[in-house]
């Protein structure tokens, strides 16, 4: 390899990347919108679910249990009710997603007995937001319960025995506040690196052919290898920067905790930056009009990385022959990777196994491109 | 390239393509300093022969050697002394002049200490002065070839192929396309050129007439008009015409009579009715003669002969 005709290829391909709309768009905005749309728009969270309440009582304990639920993110009251029929035309004019009914003895009883029913009423045509809702109430009417059978005891002269009782205290790491986006954010790196990657290398060379600049370029002495590399070279530059982008973005305007090692992220990032520029040149070689090329990098990129490299969905719940699949998707190493530099702050001991996916991955890919592009007609 | 071997030589060069063969046992033969100019209608073979001789398409049955090595078996060093200007203009479009002699100048690894003075050469050679930060796609098509050109022949090397390289081109700006082919075979350059004008061929030191991919004749201009002809053309002013054509169709000598506008050609061969006795045989048939002049026949009608008398020849064996 000739460093001259390495840079000449580079130089050119920079110019060209600088001066097509279309490509500098992918490089620039597309990080910007993706990281917007992913960052805000997906989450599995559901939050201030309102709620509206019908307190038929309307006494201490009762205000209690609504404070409850007011003091919890999860819901919000949206309204308080007077009757049955109002809980009805409430949720049928999507004022609410639930609601709850305190009944009109709801103190006596629990004066009497030490508990209490509580009505839940969930609207299920989402059945989604349900399920998730459902958790929550029964999550508000765990702590409630917590308290007062504290203070039942008390009232009863019980002493609170410390044998036998079981308190079940969940306890949630790596992801203290559960929220979906700290899982969700670093993954959405993967995806965008993995769409502008492979979109901007689609088109190098299915460009040159479209023009008709291809059949110049091959008679002179440059080899395959100095074309790959020379265009490559901008392009590996361009997914760092993108990449360094959202990561930063993810840790300061997300705020997703990074725990780990900076140089480790910026090794693995370069390697999986390879492995998706790799998997564009090879389409752009196969394929010699700009379209197609684009749109099969989408189809090999885009729809693994959204779907099989457990971003969003978890890999170990997918069923055995789907998780074999996403063996071979390259994406699953890095979203990896990444949940786990950022979320448990891993070295490279934990690591090693999905970083050695990455390596193998980026070698054969880079492997198979060095020998796709021959210099013929 | 040693100094007796040819720059170019092909011998028996085959391209087949499934169903069809493009170019059929070609044989060529291009000297140092020599421009060739390779004519022929469409789809004859000529950009599938100037592809093979670039490296870029492999020969499916015999040898060529360019600059001494062989385009199969060693394409890259072929490529280290050839320029090579592709029928579809095929510089940068998105690039400025000067950033295309750049990447160009990289690419086939011009010394440094040569660099400028090598663009310089090229952007006047082009006519591209204070026209070198102007994007390419924005020029005109002259200009385009000529800094085509140039880019071709950064790293000065010894051969060229140039296919159909003034094709849309102005006549004002081919006529200059020329003047510089010229100076780079003055030079010591052989250049082999394709070109569908007629009138370019007369500009080149030999011609390779191919049609259906055979080589149908390769000489000088004047060598081909004499064997299209198979012996002299005159030009005869006489009158009537009809009389005339009729008495020389039957003359001893004569091998082809026909009437040109208002007067009349005749091609006269060995042996028979020279050009000296043409008026006194008109005038002992009662026709009046005005003039008996040497003509050149245009190129065009050589092709023509040419082609046609090869494909008779081809169709009867």
């Amino acid at each position: 390899m000739n460093i001259q005709r390495l840079l000449a290829m580079a130089y050119k391909e920079t110019l060209q990347v600088w001066r097509d709309p279309r490509s500098l768009a992918v490089a620039l905005l597309m990080p910007l919108m993706q990281m917007g749309l992913l960052g805000y728009g997906v989450s599995l969270d559901i939050k201030h679910v309102p709620l509206c309440v019908y307190d038929q009582e309307n006494s201490q304990a009762s205000r209690s249990v609504v404070d409850a639920f007011t003091a919890s993110s999860w819901f919000t009251i949206s309204r308080t009710i007077g009757s049955e029929a109002g809980i009805r035309s409430a949720m049928n004019h999507g004022e609410c997603a639930a609601a709850i009914v305190i009944p009109v003895d709801f103190s006596r009883t629990l004066a009497a007995t030490g508990s209490a029913p509580v009505q839940a009423i969930f609207d299920a045509t989402d059945v989604n937001t349900t399920n998730i809702a459902m958790g929550y109430v029964q999550g508000v009417v765990a702590q409630i319960n917590a308290t007062t059978d504290a203070r039942w005891d008390a009232s009863h002269g019980v002493q609170p025995s410390l044998v036998g009782q079981v308190d079940l205290e969940p306890s949630v790491w790596f992801n203290e506040t559960l929220e979906s986006r700290n899982f969700i954010i670093p993954g959405v790196v993967a995806v965008i690196l993995a769409l502008v990657g492979a979109q901007l290398t689609s088109l190098t060379i299915s460009r040159e052919w479209e023009r008709g600049t291809m059949e110049q370029l091959i008679s002179t002495p440059v080899t395959p290898l100095e074309v790959m590399f020379g265009k490559l070279i901008p392009y590996f530059a361009i997914g760092l920067l993108d990449a360094a982008f959202c990561l930063a973005v993810a840790a300061f305007w997300f705020r997703v905790p990074f725990r780990g090692s900076i140089g480790i992220l910026f090794v693995t990032t370069a390697l999986f930056d390879l492995v998706v520029l790799g998997i564009g040149y090879l389409i752009s070689v196969r394929i010699r009009n700009q379209l197609g090329a684009s749109q099969v990098a989408l189809l090999l990129t885009m729809l693994p990385t959204t779907l099989l490299s457990g971003y969003t969905f978890p890999i170990d719940q997918m069923p055995a022959p789907i998780r074999a699949l996403t063996l071979i998707v390259y994406s699953r190493y890095y979203v990896t990777i990444l949940r786990a530099i950022f979320l448990k702050g891993s070295g490279l001991a934990d690591l090693w196994t999905p970083v050695l996916g990455l390596v193998a991955y980026a070698a054969i890919i880079i492997w198979l491109a060095a020998r796709a592009f021959r210099k013929h007609l | 390239m040693s100094p007796d071997n040819p720059a170019v030589l092909a011998e028996g060069l085959t391209k087949r393509f499934s169903g069809f063969t493009a170019v059929d046992h070609l044989d060529l033969r291009i000297e140092k300093g020599e421009v060739v100019g390779f004519i022929g209608p469409n789809g004859a073979g000529k950009s599938t022969t100037i592809r093979m001789l670039c490296g870029l398409l492999r020969p499916s049955e015999g040898r060529a050697s360019v600059a001494g090595f062989d385009v199969g078996r060693q394409p890259e060093a072929v490529r280290e002394h050839i320029g090579y200007m592709s029928q579809k203009f095929s510089l940068y479009g998105d690039l400025t002049v000067r950033e295309n002699l750049r990447f160009f100048g990289g690419i086939y690894r011009v010394p440094h200490g040569d660099f400028n003075e090598r663009m310089r050469f090229a952007i006047s050679m082009a006519g591209l002065e204070g026209r070198e930060d102007a994007l390419v796609r924005t020029l005109a098509g002259g200009w385009k070839q000529r800094l085509a050109l140039g880019c071709a022949i950064l790293h000065r090397p010894p051969i060229l192929f140039l296919d159909e390289p003034t094709s849309g081109v102005e006549p004002e700006a081919r006529r200059l396309f020329w003047d510089l082919i010229h100076e780079l075979a003055a030079g010591g350059v052989a250049i082999l050129v394709s070109t569908h004008y007629m009138e370019e061929a007369e500009y080149c030191n030999r011609i390779a007439l191919i049609d259906g991919g055979r080589l149908v004749a390769m000489g000088t201009p004047s060598e081909l008009r004499q064997r299209s002809l198979g012996g002299d053309l005159f030009e005869v002013d006489c009158v009537p015409l009809g009389a005339a054509l009729k008495a020389l169709g039957s003359a001893q000598g004569v091998i082809e009579a026909a009437i040109f506008g208002d007067k009349l050609h005749v091609v006269l061969g060995q042996g028979g009715l020279s050009a000296d006795e043409l008026p006194r045989f008109l005038a002992d048939r009662d026709i009046r003669v005005g003039s008996v002049r040497p003509a050149t026949p245009s190129l065009e009608d050589v092709f023509v002969r040419l082609v046609s008398t090869t494909r008779e020849t081809r169709a009867a064996s």
